[in-house]
């Protein structure tokens, strides 16, 4: 007892600026974890009280199309989406950093669509620019090619959202110009007495000092990826089609837990979910002792 | 005589060299503004051609691609404006910024307390919570959604902004918190001594002395929680049905839903609107984005 009030009178205000964050920590995040973890081994529907399953939901993810479907529209566009971005990102970012002027300008109008991106506003008007009478088709037309709707095509409807997620570039954009000023001059100088062109002098410069903001940028962007809801949703009206071409992961996850009720599955979905993004982010750090190079 | 003519005329050459060596370099920086410039061009058409088309006439988005409207109407503002069901964009409107404010203020305070004991102040088990807190940061919130919303459900909170605005105010996004702990960290500890001998309390430190230092930081945090709740859809989808509580996401949502494919320009004008906040805050407070961006690697 004493031990404890004098373990108090030591620690009472740290705790007590931490006080709002310990109560969202266990109330908002263990709690709803431990239960999330106990769900997925139980049917649990929110109206009658959950029923032990065992490892079933995770069993039955496997025989799910729909779920298995899931994954690979997911992967898609992780896997597509996010190195073209960050490949339009450092291609844009080398272009700026040429010292130019009005580079600030430019950076801040390439930064616009990450802005604007992710919401409903935009996800509508991809709707209509992919759309069989959008944009995209007009301007095909003038040029005499005949275009189809990309958005309801099982074919290209994903690749619109690839595309989506390409365009919001700005972000890792801004990230790179910053690493690309810490490049020191003196190396591309010296580098350039020894008669280095310029193609050389980024392979062998620019390019290894700045793979630990690739990195960054790469681990960011998946995580970010791997949870995208809003455009899969709004271009396809909540369902993830036309045939499932855009069932997100979460979108799946979210029809499963908030449409059919089925909170048991929904959860077992989440903690493959963690599982996933973890062993895939555990994958690239593993990789980088292979291509990051960090000065000492 | 000779000679001086001699080094006259090399020295020429060399201005002449020179000088067409400038052109060369000149014409190659004009030529990347124009290429550069060309590709944002592109890449915001789209956004362009929405604004631009939402002053056309309704029959003229689909049939003119090009960015100048031949003749420049408010309708498609007024009768989107309207709303559905009785309820108009103004409520939307309204109902979002309320929601802004409410989570700017819990983020700021909650983040900057968690932040200012992680940063300055000794207690036991500090560096566990600190690792436990980056940790959740990468936690994707899947795994915690449904509890929390049976939760939520229970305390009859659907249909409310409670379960939107609570998690800010127990300081559930540590993205804040890790970006205050640097900033504070970054500022002299010779100031907190100074304040000591002056008789200033851990809380009077925290309220004079840290919160104003760490100013930028809060303003960060303060775009970025606007720019974030404004955008966000997954969270207001989930717990908010009653149309008079619908926020600007939500609004918009429901409209291509009851419009279909029929009223184009009525949703561009109100994509429109729902833009303009964001961009305001983006031009207004650019250096802070850009700061929040390269310091914790926040997406906009």
């Amino acid at each position: 007892m004493e031990a404890l009030s004098s373990f108090w009178k030591r620690n009472w205000v740290g705790y007590f600026f931490l006080a709002p964050w310990i109560i969202g920590l266990i109330g908002l995040s263990a709690i709803p974890m431990g239960t999330s973890l106990y769900l997925s081994f139980t049917n649990y529907d929110m109206f009658t009280s959950p029923s032990w399953t065992g490892l079933d939901n995770y069993t039955n993810m496997f025989e799910d199309r729909k779920w298995m479907n899931s994954i690979k529209v997911t992967m898609t566009y992780v896997f597509l989406g996010v190195p073209l971005q960050l490949l339009f990102a450092l291609s844009v970012a080398l272009l700026l950093n040429k010292g130019i002027n009005g580079v600030r300008v430019y950076r801040a109008i390439y930064y616009v669509p990450s802005l604007f991106g992710g919401s409903v506003a935009i996800a509508l008007l991809w709707r209509q620019i992919f759309g069989g009478n959008g944009l995209v088709n007009k301007v095909l037309g003038f040029f005499g090619i005949e275009g189809m709707n990309w958005i309801s095509s099982p074919d290209t409807a994903i690749y619109t959202l690839v595309i989506l997620t390409i365009w919001q570039f700005g972000a890792p954009m801004v990230i790179f110009l910053a690493g690309l000023k810490q490049v020191p001059v003196e190396l591309y100088e010296s580098s350039r007495i020894d008669g280095a062109s310029s193609i050389k002098q980024f392979f062998s410069i620019t390019l290894p000092l700045i793979t630990p903001i690739i990195f960054f940028n790469l681990v960011m962007q998946i995580i970010g990826a791997f949870q995208a809801f809003t455009p899969a949703y709004i271009i396809s009206g909540g369902s993830g089609g036309p045939l499932d071409s855009t069932l997100f992961y979460t979108l799946y996850l979210y029809q499963k837990g908030f449409t059919h009720f089925q909170m048991g599955y929904a959860s077992a979905m989440a903690w493959f979910l963690l599982i996933g993004i973890a062993f895939i982010t555990a994958l690239v750090f593993l990789s980088a002792k292979k291509w990051v190079y960090y000065q000492d | 005589m000779e000679t001086s003519k001699a080094t006259k005329s090399i020295s020429n050459v060399r201005v002449v060299s020179n000088n067409s060596y400038r052109t060369i370099k000149n014409l190659k920086g004009i030529l990347l503004h124009i290429f550069i410039i060309s590709v944002g061009i592109i890449m915001l058409y789209p956004l362009l051609w929405m604004v631009s088309s939402s002053f056309k006439i309704e029959t003229e988005i689909f049939r003119n691609i090009s960015f100048f409207p031949t003749e420049i109407t408010f309708d498609s503002y007024i009768q989107g404006w309207v709303g559905l069901s009785g309820v108009s964009f103004a409520t939307f409107f309204r109902n979002t910024i309320f929601l802004v404010t409410m989570c700017i203020i819990g983020n700021v305070l909650a983040c900057s307390m968690a932040a200012y004991a992680f940063a300055r102040l000794e207690f036991a088990f500090r560096k566990v919570l600190f690792a436990i807190m980056l940790v959740t940061m990468m936690l994707p919130f899947h795994v915690t959604v449904i509890p929390q919303y049976i939760i939520f459900n229970k305390l009859e909170w659907i249909n409310t902004y409670w379960p939107l605005i609570l998690p800010k105010f127990l300081a559930v996004e540590g993205f804040f918190i890790f970006l205050m702990v640097q900033f504070i960290r970054s500022i002299p500890r010779e100031l907190d001594e100074a304040a000591k001998i002056d008789g200033c309390g851990p809380i009077k430190m925290y309220w004079f002395l840290i919160l104003p230092l760490a100013l930028p930081a809060l303003i960060t945090t303060m775009i970025f929680t606007f720019i974030w709740t404004w955008n966000d859809f997954f969270g207001q989808l989930l717990y908010i049905s009653d149309i008079n509580l619908y926020t600007v996401a939500l609004g918009l949502r429901m409209f291509m839903d009851a419009m279909g494919q029929s009223s184009w320009g009525a949703l561009f004008a109100m994509s429109t609107l729902s833009l303009i906040p964001l961009f305001a805050v983006f031009i207004f407070f650019q250096k802070y984005l850009i700061e929040g961006i390269t310091t914790g690697g926040l997406k906009g």
